[in-house]
């Protein structure tokens, strides 16, 4: 009487009565599907803000740009570079040219205090003082409103995030620096990238008004293609003249988000891992008034000739449906509510400001599902073999 | 208390159940405390700032640096009592990542300052004599294994030295315990005439702030006012403002990640508390047969209510406490990120905060059962 099909018919019948008796236990398996959802909507909306920091990186570099600061410097903010330097590095091999010259932008980063929108409290906003190639080096920008700012004129243009975060940043106002009024002309978008964050002028503006002289402090370039990115690195670091480290873009961001993405990382699944054991605990005690609930019919089952492992697989499902339904109802949530929120924070690599885009990805609701599944099988498992293991003639006694 | 024999055999009637139902709570509490220590580490310092205390920043920004010369016209206002000039020395220990807070100060007057960073007298007196010495705090200490009288090596991003090189020794004199909670041990100074003489030129005579004391702290606003008065239409124009807003509006900075961060955990807290909540109701109802029979040996309405109460009150507070209890075990046990979140404690005001919830949640998810108990006919329970 064994066989595969045989098993497999029991335990799909065995299943399917389990299902349909579902809604006489309403109460307990709601209250554990709401429990798996909650969780699995607090670790997909954590872990998107980790997720939309990296992507706000990612959309700021090319595979073909590069960036080159001082030896030793880890962000521009600490980086110094000599006119004669930004000239050497233009003239370095690979660098791209249109017919203004070579795609290179040499670059000072200051940052000045702006009140945050939502708190009035100061904010570390970045100031860049750019150079002509400018808005053709950094990727994909754009001005959405307004018009660029003149070069040579106390005028600034404003990202689209700090427009949004930030007071008194959009086309009409001004800002202070150096105790004069420089007007924003315009805003721009930069591909959601970190540009969005910044204010940009004349990068001889800027240096006039902070006194740094024919200095800057960084320069972004483009080169011809990614591959000639070893051949520049070694010209310029054989460069008896220079003491500079280029880097790529990629790789300079990817080190720019490294800390925070890790500590949003971290707590998050610390937070999701306590949480998911927490869900663990409602989904067994679900489960086992479950099976209790149907000790008798489970026995009368095993009396008629069905084997246990059709019992153990039926109420494996069986949790294992409310985690899915838990999960798909909570990794939604997290994706209607969060995707696409937009929040600043201080990124502690630059110590100034950046904002961002709550990112749920794909692969973040694929794994809070998953994550869900896990708590649904550990929240099964045992009530499942405690079916199996009833003792078929005391169960069928009982009241 | 005589009944307590009574709710204990209650609860372990179902005992897998009672305890499934203890640990979600728990996991809830744990959840609770540890989410504290993390709201209190995002906003780092504020309970602790001393309300005698402002901080002068460059009106700008934080980056740009005051000259040193405001020390003595600060102190020469009215209220002020002692001024004590920090630089963001911003090196790093051996790796790029080994990156922690370093400040040239001048040793004497800011030990007065800040007596919440506690030093040996000896090694308060070998740091005034050594021209290299520096003091770390005992938790950055541990981390890098510093004992004291070793030399630590600082690799410089901001200030190389006048003669190009980018690694300044220093050498380790005392290492400082905090003086009271939440004060910040991952700090490391060292003089400040060491460092004036030996950074380039471009930057000798200026530093990155002051921290100042004032006689009074009620006159905060005013005092705050004259400084920021003394240095107004110079070159660099200062904004003063408490020790208390200064660290506050720099959490503000870090701010939405920190608050989201809470707010939806406070979500899960209650779903889990829900679940709870729900069992508890469900074992009460299976038990309908038993509290009428209670109520006909001659137990009263209330009595029996209180039975049922008692029953949610002792499963919260048992996994309520035990969850509270091992939040502060894991907080005590460091913090999570390796010494980024520099404060890292649970503070009493949330420990007592999570003691009332226990009690609130056991009160919302005892009384519905619990008046429903209250409110049950002897004869048509017994029927049912």
């Amino acid at each position: 009487m064994a066989g595969p099909f045989n098993w497999i018919s029991q335990v799909a019948s065995v299943s399917i009565f389990n299902v349909r008796t579902l809604p006489k236990r309403l109460g307990s398996s709601v209250t554990a599907v709401l429990g798996i959802a909650g969780v699995v909507a607090v670790m997909v909306a954590v872990l998107s803000i980790a997720q939309g920091i990296v992507r706000a990186m990612e959309s700021s570099s090319a595979p073909e740009n590069v960036i080159v600061l001082r030896g030793g410097a880890t962000a521009e903010m600490m980086s110094g570079l000599g006119g004669d330097d930004v000239r050497f590095i233009a003239e370095a091999p690979g660098i791209a040219r249109n017919e203004d010259g070579a795609i290179a932008s040499a670059e000072l980063f200051v940052i000045i205090d702006v009140k945050k929108q939502s708190t009035g409290t100061d904010a570390n906003v970045p100031l860049r003082g750019v150079t002509r190639a400018a808005p053709v080096v950094h990727q994909d920008f754009e001005i959405v409103k307004g018009r660029m700012f003149e070069w040579g004129l106390n005028e600034v243009v404003v990202g689209v995030g700090a427009n949004r975060e930030f007071r008194g940043l959009s086309v009409g106002d001004s800002i202070e620096v150096a105790r004069e009024q420089w007007p924003v002309v315009g805003l721009f978008e930069a591909a959601g990238g970190v540009s969005e964050a910044e204010i940009w002028v004349d990068a001889a503006v800027l240096q006039t008004a902070y006194r740094r002289g024919n200095s800057y402090q960084s320069v972004f370039a483009k080169l011809e293609s990614p591959d000639d990115f070893q051949a520049f690195k070694d010209a310029l670091t054989a460069d008896p003249r220079l003491n500079v480290r280029p880097m790529r873009e990629e790789d300079y961001y990817a080190e720019q988000s490294e800390l925070l993405y890790n500590i949003v990382t971290g707590l998050g699944t610390l937070i999701a891992v306590i949480m998911g054991i927490g869900a663990v605990f409602g989904a067994l005690n679900t489960m086992y008034t479950a099976v209790a609930a149907r000790a008798r019919e489970i026995a009368t089952l095993r009396a008629l000739g069905f084997h246990a492992g059709p019992v153990v697989i039926s109420v494996l499902l069986e949790s294992l449906l409310l985690a899915l339904a838990g999960g798909v109802i909570g990794a939604g949530l997290a994706w209607l509510a969060f995707d696409g929120f937009t929040a600043a924070t201080l990124n502690f690599a630059s110590f100034s400001q950046i904002t961002f885009a709550f990112y749920v990805s794909a692969s973040l609701l694929v794994q809070g599902i998953v994550f869900a599944m896990v708590i649904g099988f550990f929240g099964g498992l045992f009530p499942a073999v405690r079916a199996a293991r009833l003792p078929i003639a005391d169960a069928l006694r009982e009241q | 208390m005589k009944y307590l024999a009574l709710i204990l055999s209650n609860l372990k009637r179902h005992k897998l159940r009672t305890v499934l139902t203890m640990l979600s709570i728990l996991v809830a509490f744990l959840l609770f405390g540890y989410l504290a220590a993390i709201r209190t580490a995002f906003t780092a310092g504020i309970d602790v700032a001393d309300l005698d205390r402002l901080i002068v920043r460059h009106k700008v920004s934080l980056i740009q640096l005051l000259p040193a010369s405001y020390e003595a016209r600060m102190e020469q206002v009215e209220g002020v009592d002692e001024a004590v000039g920090q630089t963001w020395f911003g090196g790093y220990y051996q790796e790029q990542r080994n990156q922690f807070a370093q400040m040239p100060v001048k040793p004497g007057e800011f030990m007065d300052m800040y007596p919440e960073y506690v030093l040996a007298d000896d090694e308060k007196e070998a740091w005034l004599n050594t021209r290299t010495g520096a003091i770390a705090g005992s938790q950055i200490a541990e981390r890098f294994g510093w004992k004291v009288g070793d030399k630590v090596p600082i690799t410089a991003t901001i200030w190389t030295m006048n003669d190009g090189s980018q690694t300044w020794d220093f050498d380790l004199v005392g290492i400082y315990e905090s003086g009271e909670k939440g004060t910040d041990t991952t700090q490391f100074f060292f003089h400040y005439d060491y460092f004036d003489e030996s950074r380039p030129d471009w930057g000798k005579g200026l530093v990155g702030w002051y921290t100042v004391r004032i006689d009074d702290p009620e006159r905060s606003a005013e005092i705050s006012a004259a400084i920021d008065a003394e240095f107004a239409n110079s070159q660099a124009e200062t904004k003063a403002e408490p020790e208390g807003a200064f660290l506050q509006g720099f959490a503000n900075q870090i701010g939405d990640i920190g608050f989201i961060m809470t707010s939806i955990v406070a979500m899960v807290f209650f779903t889990i508390l829900l679940v709870a909540g729900n069992t508890m109701a469900y074992a009460v109802r299976e038990r309908t047969n038993e509290l009428a029979v209670l109520k006909a040996l001659g137990f009263t309405d209330t009595g029996v209510m209180g039975l049922v109460l008692g029953e949610s009150f002792l499963l919260t507070a048992i996994g309520g406490g035990i969850g509270l209890a091992l939040s502060w075990l894991m907080v005590s046990a460091g913090d999570p990120t390796n010494g980024f979140l520099v404060v890292f404690f649970i503070p009493g005001r949330d420990m007592i905060m999570g003691v009332v919830l226990i009690g609130v949640t056991a009160l919302v998810a005892g009384i519905l059962p619990a008046l429903q108990a209250q409110r049950l006919h002897i004869a048509d329970a017994l029927r049912r």
